[in-house]
């Protein structure tokens, strides 16, 4: 693995005869690619640990002593080194390698997935002997084995080059398929009945470097060489790289880009695995209205039936028309590019003249923190000897490639980190210290560890705990990760943590967003007092008065209140930009209320989600495989997207929706390209500056905001007081898991079966304190509401917490969640009996 | 059941406490787990997981590297017929051909009886005794064809009680006293060992 | 016989493996004298004696001593009790009948090394050793000659007995060290050339033979000059060799190292008493399994070490093996290529896959299928795996048990290729495969 120092010295070294500057401690593999020397392997992978197993990239090195013969992936360049890579004899070994390789191979090209783009194959071809000589039998293995829902394994096309028992060890942490048996009878497989259940499970398709691993939603659906592709960003909230992949305007797979300062090639199979749900058959691909067909809004419709684009805007603009701006509010935008997001802020904000815009849902974290701390990158994070803090949530359910860096900083480069999760996550283990404060009392716990003023115990964590994690945090650089981990907290405790990190000096932050492009969102204004730019209403109309004509003075309504004023009554037409309220907002009564009041609700989405299906105008969007445009991700790295297929239907980017009502409303947008976007913002956003958006497609690290912007931090000058919780109840996390019932994982034909059912996590103290048994239904119940449930023992959760992940199939944690508590509390009641 | 019995937990806890890292005492519970069910179920290896905290996949990994840990039933005994080089040179071959004939059973088979199986082993380190063999991991040395026979009468008379049943490593374990104990220091533990501190302090 | 004998003294002492009989016999002297010297002292003696590792690769002990990086604990002892390469014997009768030997020598290394902890790797297969081994170290944590506060001391040591479970490859240092920590024995990749900077749980440590530290209590009981004086300059002391396969009296004998000759050893009286039914000697293997075998001849060779490397073999771990006229050549060629690609690791591609093939290759030719271009094709797989086929070793693997596979084949084909030619003489039609099924 080369963790080697990005700016250590130069060296000079020989390769094939000629003399070249590389970097000192660098691989030689490495080294003789950058100066364009291939050097065929099979087992080395610069992300991953060398094994050396292969014996492919030999070749011959003499640092002095004459030469010999070295694996290129082992050895570490050094100065005055001779390398030739090319000799008579380095053919010779090579050839020998393959030939072997090729021995037991079944030689299946033609029926391979891997036909094409397979590197034995290639190499075959370019080193190869050309002709067997190995007369005797194969060895035999049952043709593909599934190795878990979506891979399957074929143990002859297998040549053991460790590449993905390494990943599934040291790279996520999921050792579940190893090397069995010995020597020529080795093979790779999963523990009997035991499947290669891992998040991660598509990387190691992308990094065989043969055909014994496919996966089943590519398996036989295309030869490489009729694939055409396309680098781009998926839309979540990191801003994965990816390359996406297609055949016939059909996309057919998606492999993780090696960027350096994102995912290093790495995607959670939730995001590899999605694209299907964008070929769905159940894709909103032509525009829907309420009633029948009359191109008329009407509540008592018999349901949403298909229309024309014409007839759908026609709706809204009569909605729009003479209404008062403050009764027009829009929420969502997340899903969106920045481009689109901005096209939308500026219909809303500038030609309609609403501020009711809010990109949030109610599970976001307010824009004072996403925007107000100083920012630092994945990398600053990842710096050795530093020490990360996180006040998140589990990274390896939420946030999977970051899982991935931060779980390879702590292991290889001694970065500290302090696990401030409500619950021990896939991190913990690797963490310096793991703490676990009871929610709603985390602030008090990060104040005793900044300030070193440490009580006996707080938030359920012993003083010397704390003081050992003080001491680590002291005099070190400090990146904090901070999400809404539970929705069971409010953000007062996060905001009180934040304020005291915010003390320490050498402290950065990267807040994490739920939704995929929300801090796009953000920086272009889609939220209530906000302008593009990290500007507020008051500091950065002045900017951009004269293209947004109609600008608000006042700061509109947020999401909470725009419901809330909504099931009043006070909202007469309401924009859901890819967004599911009733899904997702916290109250899912009020979000319900609010959808039956509104006289017009415009959904502009991919899918008819629950929310959707109430609406009364849907209009198909083109999703990121679909339309171009840019991603901003919570490091505030700016990315493209770039459009590989046709977008279904009479679906379109949401920008040019935006564009096509401004003009029905009579006025011009002025936006006819993402690009024109660019052009508005640059003159006009600080933060922008410099984003060379041509450039954008040719870096593989996109462009970085590095300046704040103007909407600073709030501190909490107030400690909320501290609740102890009787012996009878349990403070409630709500969690939540990779695959649960969001919709892309349900359209996802791979996925949707992954999620789970909705379950009641506590610790085994706890269940034996209860007296209960595994998988017993339960009413729990808080402040009036109450949900059944069934129990399951989880170790992770601390005693006197209980967990349950939002949005699964069953109980709904939601129904417990109240708008004015800090923390929750439920109480367990056993004696309701049955099982699940 | 084939997880360990109480009393071989025990045990296992004993060995375990011995290394630094618990993963170290992998093969000492796989043997004691063949021990006691004379071969390694998928059961067994999944309590090993537990107890070394690996994965079940980690067991299989490292119990299907080694020879000696059968994953499927072998015979009461199990007799390792030597066909290393010097045993090689003195017939084991014809010793393995005659245990296939006289046993009615191919290598890897198991009598119908139960009792025996038989198989062809790499050098036993008994060189200058060949051709010899094992039963149950006890050395036969210089075996021709009758001494195999008889062998062979005994073992089904059960005549041969130094040969415990097949999985019985060693009748006698070390057993460390804990007051005896140096005991082990922390793996990320970088101090020098006391006594060499004071040694160095005494010089 | 004008040498004394150091490791084997006590093989003809009944009760020499307990605790009472080691003491009636001058047992643990070496530990308390080395108990009076500083750690540095001792380790001084065992240079001094110039003590050669017996477990093959015969490196210096006291020189990989000091490869230790000061100041860096935990450190550990690893004692490699893995015996297995075919025709090797001599640690499992020294683990069997003077275990407290061993024991004592572990000890001293740990006292000189300045560690707490020592791994006693003893292979599985051996069931008696174990429990030799076993109730000796009971006996000896009982009496304080292990453990806390050893006779009296502050010095304190754990031997811990480790079971191996049948895998030749462990035998090799890394590969030990792996299957200690509970994975799979393959071998670690070079450099780091000794596990002496990062070996065990990534801690420095020592791996060394059973033979080699059942020498270290007489070392530091008579002094490692007095050990020097014994043998050829540079193959000191004494050393012990199995002699086993067509000779009259095959056994383990201790001889003097680097004065006694193979004749000595293979035709002496005092030793294998001469090839069996006065048969003419064919070929015979001077090291173990994995050296190039010898002739006739070499027979005036003396049994040291850096003679034996200079004529194109080793003495590696000390296994004579002798083949008489009646030896089928290549069923002894192919007998031991097979040993290699059973034991493959599976770590690297040409030893894993070409192994596998060479013992094919060979299976055939010895069933009357073989071919004329077998002979180059045999040759040519084995220059894959050794380039060159030179002695010592060049290797495209890890570690040299692939090319180990290569020392038969070389050696065979070198004297006798005549027996090759007459199998594929037989010339029987040659086996085609179609998708697995021979037609
Ligand atoms: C394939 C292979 C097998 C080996 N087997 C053994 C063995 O069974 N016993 C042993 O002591 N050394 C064996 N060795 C040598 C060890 O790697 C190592 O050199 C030795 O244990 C060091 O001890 P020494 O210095 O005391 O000789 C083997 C080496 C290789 C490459
Ligand atoms: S040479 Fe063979 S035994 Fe040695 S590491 Fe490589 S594969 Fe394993
Ligand atoms: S790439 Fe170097 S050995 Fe495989």
């Amino acid at each position: 693995m080369t963790d080697i120092d990005q700016d250590s010295e130069l060296i000079s070294v020989t390769i094939d005869g000629q003399e070249v500057n590389v970097k000192s401690g660098e691989v030689l593999i490495d080294a003789c690619e950058e100066v364009g020397v291939d050097i065929p392997r099979f087992c080395y992978h610069k992300r991953m640990s060398q094994v050396g197993m292969c014996r492919m990239c030999i070749v011959e090195v003499d640092t002095g002593r004459g030469p010999s013969l070295q694996p290129s992936c082992m050895m570490n360049v050094s100065e005055g080194m001779i390398v030739d890579t090319q000799s008579e004899a380095i053919k010779k070994v090579q050839d020998g390698v393959l030939e072997f390789l090729l021995l037991n191979h079944p030689l299946d090209c033609p029926v391979c997935d891997k036909g094409g783009e397979c590197p034995l194959q290639d190499q075959t071809m370019a080193f190869g002997p050309g002709e067997t000589r190995f007369v005797e039998e194969k060895r035999h293995f049952e043709k593909p084995i599934p190795i878990n829902d979506n891979v399957f394994l074929d143990r002859e096309r297998c040549i053991l080059c460790d590449r993905c028992t390494r990943f599934a060890d040291e790279v996520v942490g999921d050792p579940l398929i190893q090397f069995i048996d010995r020597g020529n009878s080795t093979q790779v497989n999963t523990f009997p009945e035991d499947p290669f259940a891992s998040y991660f499970s598509g990387n190691i398709v992308q990094l065989c470097p043969v055909g014994a691993l496919t996966a089943k939603p590519y398996r036989f659906k295309a030869r490489p060489w009729d694939l055409e592709e396309i680098e781009s960003t998926y839309p979540n909230p990191l801003g994965d790289r990816i390359v996406v992949q297609s055949s016939r305007d059909q996309v057919l797979r998606l492999q993780g880009l090696d960027s350096e300062a994102v995912n290093w090639g790495w995607l959670c199979d939730k995001d590899r695995f999605s694209f299907e749900a964008f070929q769905s058959e159940y894709r909103l691909d032509n525009p829907l209205v309420r009633g029948g067909g009359l191109n008329k809004a009407n509540k008592l419709g018999t349901g949403l039936v298909a229309a024309s684009w014409a007839g759908a805007m026609s709706i809204i603009t009569e909605s729009l028309d003479g209404v008062n701006p403050d009764r027009v509010a829009v929420i969502g935008g997340a899903r969106l590019t920045n481009e689109s997001q901005y096209a939308w802020a500026k219909l809303a904000k500038g030609f309609i003249g609403t501020d009711n815009v809010s990109a949030d849902l109610g599970d976001e974290l307010p824009p004072d923190i996403l925007l107000g701390l100083p920012r630092a990158t994945i990398a600053d994070a990842c710096q050795p000897n530093s020490t990360i803090v996180l006040l998140t949530s589990d990274l390896k359910e939420e946030y999977g490639t970051l899982y991935i860096r931060l779980r390879h900083a702590a292991k290889n480069l001694g970065v500290n980190i302090i696990d401030l999760s409500p619950v021990e996550t896939a991190l913990s283990s690797d963490a310096a210290v793991s703490l676990h404060p009871l929610p709603g009392e985390v602030g008090n716990v990060v104040e005793a560890l900044v300030t070193g003023d440490i009580p006996r115990e707080v938030g359920g964590i012993s003083g010397e705990e704390i003081s050992q994690a003080h001491h680590i945090i002291k005099d070190t650089n400090v990146v904090v990760f901070v999400s809404r981990s539970s929705m069971g907290q409010s953000v007062i405790p996060i905001s009180e943590a934040l304020t005291s990190l915010q003390q320490l000096d050498n402290c950065r932050f990267i807040p994490l967003v739920r939704r995929a492009n929300t801090m796009g969102a953000l920086d272009m204004g889609m939220a209530p007092g906000l302008l593009p730019g990290r500007n507020s209403l008051s500091s950065g109309s002045s900017a951009f008065s004269d293209i947004w004509p109609n600008l608000p003075s006042e700061p509109g309504a947020n999401t909470k209140q725009i419901l809330q004023k909504a099931a009043n009554g006070e909202i007469d037409t309401l924009f859901l930009l890819g967004a599911d309220p009733i899904t997702d907002y916290p109250d899912k009564s009020i979000a319900k209320a609010a959808l039956q009041k509104v006289n017009t609700v415009i959904a502009v989405d991919l899918f008819v989600t629950p929310s959707v299906y109430e609406s009364d105008v849907a209009l198909p969007a083109a999703s990121f495989l679909e339309a171009n445009g840019s991603h901003t991700n919570v490091e505030g790295r700016i990315t493209p997207i770039r459009q590989k297929v046709t977008a279904p239907g009479t679906a379109r980017p949401d920008w040019m929706i935006a564009a096509e009502i401004s003009h029905r409303l009579g006025h011009d947008l002025g936006i006819d390209s993402p690009e024109d976007v660019w052009e508005e913002i640059n003159s006009r956003s600080a933060v922008h500056e410099g984003l060379d958006y041509e450039q954008l497609a040719h870096d593989d690290n996109g462009h970085l905001i590095t300046a704040t912007g103007r909407i600073p931090f709030i501190p909490v000058t107030e400690r909320v007081e501290t609740r102890p919780i009787d012996s009878y109840a349990m403070r409630l996390i709500v969690g939540k898991r990779m695959f649960d019932q969001g919709i892309v994982t349900q359209m996802s034909p791979s996925l949707c079966s992954l999620a789970e059912q909705s379950q009641l996590r506590i610790n085994q103290y706890d269940f034996n304190r209860l007296g209960i048994q595994e998988g017993t239904q339960v009413e729990v119940s808080s402040g009036g509401k109450s949900i059944s449930i069934s129990v399951k023992v989880d170790n992770r959760v601390p005693r006197s917490s209980a967990l349950i992940y939002a949005n699964l199939e069953g109980a709904d944690p939601r129904e417990l969640l109240s708008d004015d508590e800090h923390s929750i509390d439920i109480r367990i009641d056993p004696t309701v009996k049955g099982t699940a | 059941m084939s997880r360990l019995n109480e009393e071989n937990l025990r045990l296992a806890r004993q060995i375990l406490s011995l290394y630094p890292k618990k993963k170290s005492a992998m093969i000492p519970l796989l043997h004691l787990s063949q021990e006691q069910n004379g071969m390694v179920t998928n059961e067994a290896m999944e309590h090993i997981a537990e107890l070394v905290e690996v994965t079940p996949a980690e067991v299989l990994g490292t119990c299907s590297f080694y020879e000696m840990f059968k994953r499927h039933p072998v015979g009461e005994y199990q007799i390792n017929i030597c066909h290393g080089i010097s045993c090689h040179l003195l017939g084991a071959e014809e010793v393995l051909e005659h245990a296939e004939e006289s046993l009615g059973v191919r290598e890897g088979e198991i009598t119908k009886d139960g009792k025996f199986s038989f198989e062809g082993v790499e050098c036993i380190a008994a060189c200058t005794e060949a051709p010899c063999l094992q039963v149950n991991y006890r050395y036969i040395n210089k075996v021709n064809l009758d001494a195999f026979n008889e062998l062979i009468t005994d073992l089904r008379n059960d005549q041969k009680a130094e040969i415990p049943k097949h999985g019985t490593l060693a009748k006698t374990r070390q057993k460390i006293p804990s007051e005896k104990l140096a005991g082990p220091s922390g793996v990320e533990d970088a101090t020098p060992p006391e006594w060499l501190q004071r040694n160095k302090e005494s010089q | 016989m004008n040498f004394p004998l150091i490791t084997t003294s006590r093989w003809d002492v009944e009760d020499g493996h307990t605790l009472e009989g080691y003491l009636r016999t001058g047992g643990y002297k070496g530990l308390r004298r080395a108990l009076e010297m500083a750690p540095d002292q001792v380790h001084e003696e065992v240079k001094k004696a110039s003590l050669l590792g017996r477990g093959g690769a015969g490196f210096p002990a006291g020189i990989k001593w000091g490869f230790l990086p000061p100041d860096v604990w935990p450190r550990y002892l690893v004692v490699n009790g893995d015996e297995s390469e075919p025709g090797t014997y001599k640690d499992r009768i020294l683990i069997e009948r003077d275990p407290h030997q061993l024991i004592e020598g572990c000890v001293i290394a740990c006292f000189a090394l300045g560690l707490s902890q020592c791994f006693l790797y003893v292979r599985g297969e051996m069931a008696h050793g174990q429990e030799r081994i076993a109730s000796a170290l009971n006996e000896a944590y009982k009496h304080g000659y292990v453990g806390k506060n050893i006779l009296g001391t502050e010095f304190s040591v754990d031997v811990v007995l480790h079971w191996g479970a049948g895998a030749y490859i462990v035998g090799e240092e890394t590969a030990l060290i792996e299957s200690l920590e509970g994975n799979r024995g393959m071998p670690r990749l070079k450099p780091p050339y000794f596990p002496a900077s990062i070996g065990l749980y990534g801690k420095p440590t020592i791996v060394n033979n059973v033979e080699t530290l059942s020498n270290i209590p007489w070392i530091i009981e008579h002094g490692g000059d007095a050990f020097a004086e014994i043998g050829a300059e540079k193959s000191t002391g004494t050393r012990i060799f199995a002699v086993s396969g067509h000779v009259k009296n095959p056994g383990v004998f201790e001889v003097e190292f680097g004065i006694t000759t193979f004749r000595d050893l293979i035709m002496g009286e005092d030793y294998a008493g001469g090839i069996r039914d006065g048969n003419a000697l064919k070929a015979f293997i001077p090291g173990g399994a994995s050296a190039p075998w010898f002739f006739e001849e070499h027979l005036d060779t003396p049994l040291e070490k850096t003679i034996v490397d200079n004529e194109g073999s080793m003495l590696g771990s000390g296994a004579i093996v002798v083949m008489d006229e009646t030896t089928d050549i290549v069923k002894a060629c192919h007998n031991v290529v097979r040993f290699f690609s059973r034991e493959s690791c599976g770590k690297c591609t040409p030893c894993r896959e070409g192994t596998n093939w060479l013992e094919k290759i060979l299976d055939r030719i010895l069933n009357g299928h073989g071919r004329p271009e077998d002979i180059d094709l045999l040759l040519d797989v084995c220059d894959n795996i050794s380039p060159g086929i030179t002695w010592p070793p060049k290797q495209t693997t890890i570690c040299p048990l692939g090319p180990s596979a290569v020392s038969p084949i070389s050696s065979a084909l070198q004297r006798y290729r005549s027996e090759f030619d007459a199998y594929i003489a037989l010339n029987r039609a040659t086996p085609v495969t179609v998708e697995g099924r021979t037609v």
